[in-house]
């Protein structure tokens, strides 16, 4: 009896065996379609539709540059060194050890990111207010304004992910230990 | 040393053996066996704490009225308003509000719920608890939805951890000791007891496939901040948050629900979580790609960035917290590491010359705040006070020379607020001038 005890001891004290509740509520793809807004680095997952440089500039125009700036180059705007909205287009050049320096063009080691976090954050008024194909377009706009691609280039879910990013290489993971093989 | 407290004091004490320069006692000095603590406080302090006769006793006012009403809930008392956090965007322009930590205020190891530094990037949002879901999907046997009602019938677990922002302690890239407190140079980083459901269950129950070795963890507020998470830190500690020192989530901490990784980088800690993706690779969103990145001097970047790595620093005295004349303090100060427990903390008041170690107040516990003592008498003259901590990882704090060469420092110096690099743990320096005034510098 007492062997008994022990082992169902035992395995109850099992992480591995343990009861959980199981209140889950199961859901479909179409039904968390809403929500599945996350682009992968390699642009797995991007929607159907495009956009141009030329479509953005606009819609950039009217609801982007009143944070960013003219072309994304920044405003006149003073923060006093507060954290603000960033300026995405800039000649600058990357200078080591100094953050402020970094840009979507000298910095960002893949594109499709970038139409990931235009699409669920921006406007910053106004998040998810944008169609993917205005996305695209704004996508499009800033990638040329960096001079990373053809400003006649149509941006797809098939012509981004091939954009080149010229940081690509430029990142050491701090914790490689930590690093899923 | 050894005296029984029936012993009678002896004039002009100064006998408190000195266990490091510049006036550094034994952590145990004031707390040892025999000595009557409070005889040696007042002689070391000698006549000027007890040579003025205190006033004669009369009754305060409160003591004769009323008092006010007891509210539902609690405030800090009216007299108590500079405990307080400052704020980076009073008047909520379209940019990030951030709140930082008044540690020179608070003692303990818990920092109290309306004073837990706080980013919000697009505002804190109004989230109606009975209607915020958690979505799991991605590389998983069956994608589920779960209620906030939902979590609160799993198993709980409870413990305390710090959260701390890859950007708190910034303004130590300056080549120069920036003239700010420890709330501006160290206010990104609090901890509480936080409880909540373990991932690790509810990934189980999803079921994860092989193939998953990341996941990306999403906010439900306007900026559906996303970051990735290897999943091995989703199976070990890693909580679905739903209480911070035993009440729901403030709103700007993430209420109804956050995600808590111990020890990890503050902005992992996804806020209003709504959505857990399995996929096989990092999204590298905005927030990987450049914000939470580590230009090095060379012209590479480190990235992920997970751990807060050991650090500490002394809270008081520190500037602002100035010492009014000779005498004997007590050193206070908090130290933490994202790996593990502390295991030591030295400290310095001649500039790191000579060391002594501090107490540290029990129960310690891994990856959250220990709280460290230690008294000093304090001669009038100059000091420079420095802490360093020790973790069980064998790892501790490097000098300022280390640290700046590996990771660099700042051309000139940058504004106190701006985040130009991140995941600074280097030593802090307080240096303590002959009028008792206290200002950052380096040593």
């Amino acid at each position: 009896m007492r062997k008994v005890l022990a082992l169902l001891a035992f395995v109850m004290a099992s992480p591995a065996l343990a009861e959980t509740p199981h209140l889950g509520q199961p859901v479909s793809a179409a039904d968390m379609k809403a929500w599945d807004i996350d682009i992968s680095r390699d642009g797995k997952w991007l929607p159907p539709g495009d956009g141009t440089a030329a479509q953005g500039a606009p819609i950039f125009a009217a609801k982007c540059a009143v944070c960013h700036g003219d072309g994304g180059r920044g405003t006149q705007a003073s923060h006093k060194g507060q954290p603000a909205p960033p300026v995405l287009v800039s000649d600058v050049k990357f200078k080591p050890i100094d953050g402020s320096t970094t840009t979507i063009g000298n910095f960002w080691p893949y594109a499709p990111p970038l139409f990931g976090y235009i699409r669920a954050a921006m406007p910053w008024n106004e998040p998810r207010s944008l169609s993917d194909h205005e996305v695209y377009a704004l996508t499009a706009y800033i990638l040329a304004e960096s001079k990373l691609i053809d400003p006649k280039l149509v941006l797809n879910a098939k012509t981004l992910p091939k954009v080149m990013m010229p940081n690509r290489n430029g990142f050491l993971a701090r914790f490689p230990e930590l690093m899923p093989k | 040393m050894k005296r029984r407290a029936d012993q009678p004091e002896q004039p002009n004490r100064q006998d408190i053996e000195e266990v490091a320069g510049n006036g550094l006692l034994h952590r145990r000095a004031l707390l040892g066996k025999g000595m009557a603590a409070g005889t040696l406080l007042g002689s070391t302090l000698g006549p000027l704490a007890t040579g003025a006769a205190a006033e004669p006793l009369t009754e305060p006012q409160w003591g004769l009225e009323i008092g006010e009403d007891t509210p539902p809930y609690q405030s800090p008392s009216k007299f108590s308003q500079k405990v307080a956090r400052t704020l980076s965007n009073p008047k909520f322009e379209p940019r990030s509000s951030i709140a930082r930590t008044p540690h020179h205020l608070l003692e303990g190891s818990l920092t109290p719920n309306g004073l837990h530094f706080t980013i919000n990037h697009t505002g804190i949002p109004q989230i109606d608890p009975g209607r915020h879901k958690l979505l799991i999907h991605g590389l998983v046997k069956r994608p589920l939805v779960f209620t906030l009602d939902a979590l609160l019938r799993y198993p709980l677990h409870s413990r305390p951890a710090f959260v701390e922002c890859g950007g708190n302690s910034a303004p130590l890239f300056s080549p120069k000791p920036i003239q700010s407190d420890l709330q501006a140079l160290h206010g990104l980083s609090s901890c509480a007891e936080w409880t909540g459901v373990k991932l690790s269950i509810l990934l189980d129950e999803c079921g994860v496939d092989s193939s998953a070795k990341w996941f990306v963890a999403e906010g439900g507020d306007a900026p559906h901040l996303m970051r990735s998470v290897p999943i091995s830190k989703g199976m070990d500690d890693a909580m679905i948050a739903l209480y911070q020192n035993g009440e729901p989530l403030m709103p700007g901490n993430g209420f109804p629900m956050r995600l808590l990784l111990p020890g990890w980088e503050g902005n992992l800690n996804i806020k209003f979580l709504r959505r857990i993706k399995l996929v096989t690779d990092p999204a590298m969103t905005f927030w990987e790609s450049q914000v939470y990145t580590e230009p090095m001097p060379k012209g590479k970047s480190y990235n992920f960035t997970f751990i807060n790595e050991v650090k500490s620093f002394i809270t008081r005295p520190s500037p602002g917290v100035d010492l009014k004349q000779p005498g004997l303090y007590e050193l206070s100060g908090i130290a933490y590491s994202g790996k593990g427990k502390i295991t030591k903390v030295m400290v310095s008041a001649d500039g790191g010359k000579s060391w002594a170690e501090a107490a540290l107040q029990g129960p310690i516990q891994s990856k959250a705040f220990t709280r460290f003592r230690l008294p000093w008498r304090w001669n009038g003259g100059p000091a420079i006070l420095q802490s360093r901590a020790w973790d069980d990882q064998g790892a501790y704090q490097p000098t300022r020379a280390a640290f700046v060469a590996e990771r660099g420092q700042l051309d000139r110096e940058p504004p106190v607020t701006a985040f130009r690099n991140h995941h600074c743990n280097v030593i802090t320096s307080w240096a303590v001038s002959s009028s008792g005034k206290v200002s950052h510098t380096y040593a």
